[in-house]
């Protein structure tokens, strides 16, 4: 007895248009949109880059998001908006590309690697890019980590093991600091949830590097880049045509590279994303039915009172 | 629960069992045959669904409980080995996470339902009032729950929120340094947090039960409002709404499902997956889509309340003392003197009524002008309330009016189908809740169409939300015309029924 299907209808725009009106308005103050001006501009307005401006013992990347400057900001009017790729994995249908996932890995083993740590994989889950047992543990025990203490009290090197995380590139925060003039390149693992954007935001960082604009002065250690929140990057451009040599016949360019790298870091962040679609067709057809059967019981009890 | 009389089962065991506790006596007094007024829509499909999700956000928090850390080096990194490593421990996070979402979605609809079709009215005043109870419980689980994967968000937000209380007079700040266990939020804050997270939702099951028990013994209200007057207007609770709540509940987790499942973070804030730091300030804090309605009447409070205002607020009280009397006059106590005199006549009394609340109205303005816009009046520098405290009294009163809206509408008929004017009030006062929670969610300074700022339209939302509790209920109560309403459930059931043969 559907006496009033406007109610239907209501039901139906309340579960939809709440949460996505809303979210539609968080996502307009995005740290990253492009011509945002932010709460925290005062220090970097005096033109010293983001990175070195960053709290003492920042230990995650919540500084970038935080900084940027009034100035930078007003250059990024000129509203960059950042490709949206028909990534293999979008969509509910979408798949991660085994192929591209494993270019991605070695462009971070080889490149990324020497800055940018990612502690929370473990080299057993490479096996989900397509390596098999074999090549995953020559992975591992291409790195050498320190283990111990043994019996006798000392630290050791060992090759690495599958069941060890990704080895770290600097032994502490402040080491990487150091080694990257002042700024903190942050762990990889969650990247791609860390940014608005996602995969799309970590290609545009990573191709949207040129000269600065005339009447830009960048000092030594900031690169300027057009994706960046406030332009100024204190990361030198990673990558260049031809850097890195694929084994298979994909182009060797820098295009290539953002987009396998891009995916890599996607899957890294989050890397039950195939069997969480998987299960959720399968909970939304079962969870259809059953809605198909209840209707039909309903309409049947309901039938002596129309 | 009674031990009242009993019909014997005809199965032994049942039998045996029920003689000696009837529980399945009540079940099926209770949730069988229980009389139902026989014309509910799908809007009376959300307490179930709602009592769904809570059983649904308690299964699924014990299980995280148990791969969780409470400590606050440890939370982010056992939320992620929760995510990668649990077996289906991203299923039973991303459930859990936009359950939390869902579970709002279907109260803010069941409180819609129950404003809409005057439910909180006589004699469903108590089933009202612990229903608002258990929303500010939830808020208050929910809010815990966002601190506990020890985010930037979820640690930010805590601080933004726990700091509102300092704004109470003489006893804030203590309250603020019990809530976090100390002056910043830190490791105490989270272990306090967690306890009382864990421990609400079951408050929440208490007191869900004695509001279902108020419900049974008052019955439910339907679309029109009017009261059931025998046997031929209800249906029996099983099968016919056992059926259609089943129904309606398959909806709602297609929807539940579908946002789970492919598009789990829909909801979520990016800074929500970077491990929380006390140093470090994000760009913007944003509370969880909930919370933005109340968020945008808290920060939309830019100015002090100063005479101009107060004196404002007060001119609008006197122009409702009759109203909120039903006519009485008002009688200095001491003197004797009339002060307000007596109202026979509502209708005669209108005039004077919208003349009181215009002067009132200018009255508002000037001191709301001279506290944003620095228009110089005399002592209008003297604020007995500051923005603040301002803020946050808004922010809480936006729900604690709802404890005494059975009061303040105590028009006779319940539902709006026959009151045309509530019907407008109540529709824009969702309206405005909606809006309020879009611009709970943009920066301070946004601007709308570039030429004026959001913070304005939400000033004036917040405005038109408390008018509606405050003027426009109890005025609507006295005045409002209600259209002609149906003898009884079933006559209109029938004539609905006729029509619908009729136009097939
Ligand atoms: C020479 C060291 C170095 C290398 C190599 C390097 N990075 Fe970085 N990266 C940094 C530093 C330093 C930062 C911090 C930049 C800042 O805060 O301005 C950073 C920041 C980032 C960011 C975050 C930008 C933001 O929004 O805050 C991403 C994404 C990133 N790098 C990806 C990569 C990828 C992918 C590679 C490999 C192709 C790579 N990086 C290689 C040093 C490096
Ligand atoms: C009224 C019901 C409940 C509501 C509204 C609620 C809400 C929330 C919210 C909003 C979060 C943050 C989700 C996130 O961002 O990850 C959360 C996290 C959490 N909740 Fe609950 N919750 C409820 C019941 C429970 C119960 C009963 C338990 C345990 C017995 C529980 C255990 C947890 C745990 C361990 C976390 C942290 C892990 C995580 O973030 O996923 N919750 N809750």
């Amino acid at each position: 007895m559907v006496r009033h299907p406007l109610s239907l209808t209501a039901m139906a725009v309340v579960l939809l248009a709440m949460p996505v009106v809303s979210h539609a308005a968080a996502g307009k103050q995005t740290p990253n949109a492009p011509g945002e001006e932010t709460a925290v501009a005062a220090d970097a307005a005096s033109g010293t880059s983001p990175a070195t401006s960053e709290a003492a013992d920042a230990d995650t990347p919540a500084a970038e998001t935080a900084q940027g400057s009034t100035e930078h900001a007003e250059a990024a009017h000129g509203e960059y908006e950042m490709d949206h790729l028909n990534w293999s994995f979008n969509g509910i249908f979408g798949a991660y590309d085994r192929a591209s996932l494993q270019r991605g890995f070695q462009i971070y083993k080889e490149v990324c690697s020497a800055c940018h740590s990612m502690t929370r994989l473990s080299y057993r889950n490479l096996s989900a890019l397509g390596y098999n047992d074999g090549e995953v543990k020559a992975i591992a025990a291409s790195v050498t980590v320190s283990d111990g203490p043994n019996d006798e009290g000392e630290m050791f090197d060992r090759p690495g093991r599958p069941s060890d995380h990704f080895k770290s590139p600097f032994p502490n925060v402040q080491a990487a600091k150091a080694g990257n003039g002042g700024a903190y390149p942050p762990d990889l693992s969650l990247i791609a949830k860390a940014r608005h954007g996602g995969a799309d935001y970590i290609h545009a960082i990573l191709t949207g590097y040129s000269e600065p604009p005339a009447g830009k002065e960048l000092m030594s250690g900031q690169y300027w880049n057009r994706a960046m929140h406030g332009n100024i990057i204190a990361m030198p451009p990673p990558l260049t045509d031809g850097r890195v040599a694929y084994s298979d016949n994909s182009p060797q360019t820098l295009e290539q590279y953002s987009r396998d790298v891009s995916q890599f870091l996607t899957w890294a962040a989050e890397p039950h994303m195939e069997e969480r679609k998987r299960i959720g067709i399968k909970a939304f057809l079962f969870m259809l039915v059953l809605t198909g059967v209840l209707f039909g019981v309903k309409k049947k009890i309901w039938a002596d009172q129309h | 629960m009674s031990a009242g009389p009993r019909e014997p089962f005809e199965n032994p065991v049942i039998e045996w069992f029920d003689s000696r506790l009837p529980i399945f006596t009540m079940m099926q007094k209770e949730y069988g045959v229980f009389p139902t007024p026989k014309n509910f829509n799908y809007f009376w499909s959300f307490g179930g669904i709602a009592m769904t999700m809570l059983i649904l956000m308690i299964v699924t928090g014990i299980f995280l409980a148990m791969n969780y850390t409470p400590q606050e080096n440890m939370a982010f990194d056992s939320v992620e080995h929760i995510m990668r490593d649990v077996n289906y421990g991203w299923m039973l996070r991303y459930l859990h996470m936009n359950g939390a979402s869902f579970f709002f979605i279907a109260v803010y609809t069941h409180i819609f339902r129950g404003m809409y079709y005057g439910s909180y009215k006589k004699p469903r005043e108590l089933l009202w009032i612990l229903g608002v109870i258990i929303f500010l419980l939830m808020m208050a689980t929910a809010f815990m729950g966002y601190t506990l994967p020890w985010s930037q968000m979820g640690g930010w937000a805590a601080t933004v929120i726990t700091n509102l209380f300092s704004a109470i007079p003489f006893v804030g700040d203590s309250i603020v340094t019990l809530l976090l266990g100390g002056f910043a939020v830190g490791n105490p804050t989270l272990n306090r947090f967690f306890a009382l997270h864990y421990l609400l939702p079951f408050v929440i099951v208490g007191i869900v039960f004695v509001h279902v028990w108020a419900l049974h013994v008052t019955g439910s209200n339907n679309p029109l409002g009017i009261d059931v007057k025998g046997p031929q207007d209800t249906l029996a609770f099983s099968p016919y709404y056992t059926a259609k709540d089943m129904f309606g509940l398959a909806v709602f987790m297609l929807a539940y499902i579908a946002v789970t499942f492919f598009a789990p973070n829909m909801l979520a804030h990016p800074d929500h997956y970077i491990q929380y730091n006390a140093l470090q300030t994000p760009a913007h804090i944003v509370p969880e889509w909930y919370f933005l309605p109340f968020y945008a009447m808290l920060r939309g409070i830019t100015f002090g309340f100063n005479l101009y205002i107060l004196a404002g607020i007060g001119i609008i009280g006197a122009a409702l003392w009759p109203v909120y009397t039903k006519g009485k006059a008002l009688k200095d106590p001491l003197l004797g003197m009339t002060i307000i005199p007596a109202v026979t006549d509502f209708g005669q009394y209108s005039k004077k009524f919208f003349t009181m609340l215009a002067i009132a109205g200018v009255v508002f303005m000037l001191g709301y002008f001279s506290q944003t816009m620095g228009l110089p009046l005399p002592f209008s520098k003297w604020v007995l309330l500051d923005s603040k405290l301002g803020g946050v009294i808004a922010m809480f009163g936006s729900i604690a009016i709802l404890f005494v809206m059975p009061w303040l509408d105590s028009h006779p008929v319940r539902s709006a189908r026959f009151r045309p004017q509530f019907k407008v009030a109540v529709l824009a006062m969702t309206a405005s809740v909606a809006i309020l929670g879009y611009i709970g969610a943009q920066t301070a300074d946004a601007m709308l169409f570039g030429v004026i700022q959001w913070v304005y339209i939400g000033q004036i939302l917040t405005g038109y939300y408390f008018a509606f509790f405050v003027i426009i209920l109890p005025w609507l109560s006295v005045t409002e015309k209600a259209s002609p309403m149906p003898n009884s459930i079933n006559e209109a059931v029938l004539q609905e029924n006729a029509r619908k043969a009729g136009a097939r």
